[in-house]
């Protein structure tokens, strides 16, 4: 590991991806995220690692510039923020439909249109129910610190190769904009072409050696071909939820009550524990790590110990939807949140668990 | 007597005229006879062929009629959304800068709805070939107007005439990207004519050749007819592209630098 | 030991960069750290402000409403955040540009004239590491060799000659901040 470094979320999701060996970065900046773009065009990371950093002339492009090198089986990613990402639905459904493996990060502001360029997350419907066109999935991460947004690039490259599928790193202008502690680890080294050769036979970069033609493409004329690869994805979606959920629970051993928070909102749960149980409050917090795949069975087994759930998200209520299908009705299940910017405070939080859950 | 010779008495090296490269499948086209689209397919891989390429080159195909180009070219393809192939070459040429990368896009794709990723791909300088195949039409979805449709052309969708103030005026995309510094080689040919075959192919190996010394963008338009879109016969629509298509988009090198 | 602080003032006054060097200088004792700025359009002489905490533990949450100390550097900042320190907790400001005082009793507060020390010093830029030294001198959450190593952390290398201007700057604070 590296000496001990401050950094802002967006300039670590830069430095991790050179580290993990990326090999293109293609990007459109939008506020609160180019410090990203900023970070990885000054670090000059072509030399660094033969990285690729390309300021694209939009998100169109840049989600179709990462297609493209993902198609040649390369580790290509971007980053945007919510309006960027309206715009590149179109790419990611594409991507998924093409079965390519890249990383999308998302600094998710106030919307709706231009909104704010405050933090918010009101985005997930977006993300994990399909922004774009078709029956498809993004693997999610939700990253709650600086370390995290550092730790889940190489993590989501690793996914995205693993199922051959779009990966998304879901976060918010607080994750993004603050600094903190972080350690990166050593410099992994790009693949060299001979082994995107050996390890992505699927990969067009040329009939190498005389070898059949390679084809990446979504269309399918036939239904019938179209219906066995939407089983085929959906097969894969079922081993991701088999697989790959993360959660963190905090404080729940004894917890009489649950908030269900990720990102940024987790972090202010956190402090709003500290405020519910010096009160006598017992209330625990579960984070999901993966809002795609969705940790439905961990807050399922959660309702036999707790009375009721909160579930606290920068937005007018979306996850909340995800905890009720998780509960089904057997506890009382709410949603808490600020909207169009504003950060809730842990006041409002412990506020809302006591008028909603506790005393509702 | 007849029934004595066999097929393999006719196929004989010496007897051949004509041989198709191997680097087109057999899968049968799936254009209307009298497209364009089947020639400059083979000639685009004829000079992958001949210039011995294959194992390097990456073809993007568009939306429109050529979507399903890459069931045809027998070399590594991707299929990009509709306008965004100059986008999908630039990522992949970055990351693989000594591959040989070539777009082909119709006339809706690369003059309307991909018209800032052809620019900017173009600025750039990126270093790449475009294909153009201009029909002035949307043929796959059935003959809808394009950018390229010439004033007074019908179509499903100017079914009374294209006019200018309804629609402007017919996109010359091909003179737009010459004036860019990114571009350094544009021409416009047709492939209507053994000779004009021979011209487009030349320039087209040309512009995978320009590929060798990374100086920008190779852009060839190719102005084609569309027999089905434009109701005609294919006789009778490569007469009609010779007489209204030629004068608004005149053949000939624009820019080679 | 958890310490939550606003810096509030001007954009162009340091503010992103003082909390910058805290936190820093909070890393080099071990201690767990977060910098949360407003974010947006602010340019230079737009509000800009800095929630930093230095603290033993982990950190929940890095945005806060109320505040162990507010360092206030313009009269907008005063207006916004003197009700925000906890009851207890310190106030510390620069009077250059207040016309409303503070007015709370249940809070310490002290003053720390930076802008005219800076002004007399012929080193306008060291305005915050005024700030910082007479901050420092009322609560000395992190050791002055720390904010030293902090402050080397903090500059990019070409910046690396300012050290001792900013150190003079720093060790006048510590002097000049006056407990009201």
């Amino acid at each position: 590991m590296s000496e001990i470094r401050l950094m802002k979320g967006n300039e670590a999701i830069g430095e991790a991806a050179i580290l993990c060996g990326a090999d293109a970065y293609y990007a459109y900046p939008i506020t609160p995220q180019s410090e990203i773009v900023e970070y990885l065009t000054l670090q000059q990371p072509e030399k660094r690692t033969g990285m690729v950093v390309l300021q694209a002339e939009s998100e169109v492009a840049s989600i179709n510039m990462v297609y493209g090198a993902a198609a040649g089986g390369k580790r290509s990613f971007t980053t945007s923020s919510s309006p960027g990402m309206s715009l590149m639905q179109e790419g990611l459904s594409y991507i998924a439909g093409a079965e390519l493996p890249c990383v999308v990060v998302n600094v998710v502001r106030g919307g709706p249109g231009l909104g704010t360029i405050q933090p918010s997350q009101a985005d997930y419907f977006q993300t994990v129910k399909g922004g774009g066109h078709g029956d498809y999935k993004l693997i999610t991460l939700a990253p709650a610190s600086v370390q995290e947004m550092a730790d889940f690039v190489p993590l989501a490259f690793e996914l995205a190769f693993k199922y051959r599928n779009p990966a998304m790193i879901l976060t918010d202008g607080v994750i993004g904009q603050m600094m903190e502690k972080v350690q990166f680890p050593e410099q992994t080294p790009r693949l060299t072409d001979e082994e995107i050769t050996e390890k992505y036979p699927w990969a067009t970069f040329g009939r190498k050696g005389g070898r059949e033609r390679n084809i990446i493409t979504s269309l399918n004329l036939k239904s019938e071909l179209q219906e066995q690869f939407n089983i085929k994805l959906q097969a894969k979606y079922r081993e991701v939820e088999k697989n790959e959920v993360r959660y963190e629970k905090i404080q729940c051993d004894d917890a009489e009550y649950l908030f269900v928070a990720y990102g940024s909102s987790a972090r202010t749960c956190q402090k709003t524990i500290e405020l519910a149980r010096a009160e006598g409050i017992k209330v625990g917090l579960l984070r999901p790590i993966t809002l795609y795949p969705y940790p439905y069975k961990a807050i399922d087994d959660m309702t036999s110990q707790v009375k009721g759930i909160l579930s606290v998200e920068m937005s007018a209520g979306q996850m909340v939807e995800d905890v009720r299908l998780a509960v089904n009705g057997k506890v009382k299940v709410e949603h808490y949140g600020r909207m169009g910017g504003m950060v809730s405070s842990p006041g409002e939080i412990l506020e809302a668990l006591k008028t909603k859950i506790i005393e509702g | 007597m007849a029934e004595n010779i066999k097929l393999e008495d006719i196929i004989k090296e010496e007897n051949k005229v004509f041989i198709k490269t191997p680097l087109l499948t057999d899968n049968e086209l799936s254009y209307c006879p009298g497209c364009g689209h089947g020639v400059a397919h083979r000639i685009t891989m004829e000079v992958i062929e001949e210039m011995g390429i294959m194992e390097d080159t990456i073809g993007i195909a568009p939306v429109g009629c050529s979507v399903l180009a890459y069931e045809f070219m027998n070399i590594d393809m991707q299929q990009a959304a509709h306008g965004r192939a100059p986008a999908v070459a630039t990522g992949l040429k970055r990351v693989y800068p000594n591959k040989y990368v070539f777009t082909y896009q119709g006339d809706g794709d690369l003059a309307a709805i991909g018209t800032a990723e052809t620019i900017h791909a173009c600025n750039r300088g990126e270093n790449i070939t475009i294909i153009f195949i201009n029909n002035g039409i949307y043929g796959m979805t059935g003959g809808q107007m394009a950018p390229t449709t010439l004033p007074g052309m019908k179509t499903s969708t100017s079914p009374y005439g294209r006019t200018q103030e309804l629609a402007g005026h017919p996109l010359k995309m091909t003179e737009i990207v010459a004036t860019l510094p990114g571009v350094r080689f544009v021409a416009r040919h047709a492939v209507d004519t053994p000779a004009r075959v021979r011209k487009a192919k030349k320039a087209i190996r040309k512009a995978f050749e320009n590929q060798n010394d990374n100086k920008g963008v190779s852009f060839i338009e190719i102005v084609s007819n569309c027999n089905s879109g434009w109701k005609m016969t294919p006789r009778k629509s490569n007469e009609w592209m010779v007489e209204n298509m030629f004068p608004y988009y005149p053949l000939g090198v624009l820019k080679d630098e | 030991m958890t310490e939550e602080i606003i810096i509030a003032g001007f954009g162009g006054q340091g503010v992103l960069s003082m909390g910058k060097i805290l936190a820093y200088s909070g890393i080099m004792q071990d201690q767990e750290v977060s910098w949360m700025p407003s974010y947006g359009p602010e340019m230079r002489g737009g509000t800009a402000n800095v929630t930093v905490i230095v603290s033993d533990e982990r950190i929940s949450s890095p945005l806060l409403t109320d505040y162990d100390t507010a360092i206030i550097l313009n009269q907008q900042s005063m207006d916004k955040f003197e009700s925000t320190v906890k009851p207890g907790g310190t106030l510390l400001y620069d009077p250059n540009g207040i016309i409303k005082h503070p007015t709370r009793t249940d809070i310490n507060i002290y003053k720390v004239a930076a802008a005219k020390e800076a002004a007399d010093m012929g080193n306008p830029r060291g305005f915050n590491m005024i700030v910082l030294g007479a901050y420092l001198k009322v609560k000395p959450i992190v050791k002055m060799e720390n904010v030293s190593k902090g402050l080397k952390k903090s500059l990019p290398e070409r910046h690396h000659h300012t050290i001792p201007m900013n150190e003079k700057a720093f060790a006048r604070g510590l002097e000049i901040v006056e407990a009201i």
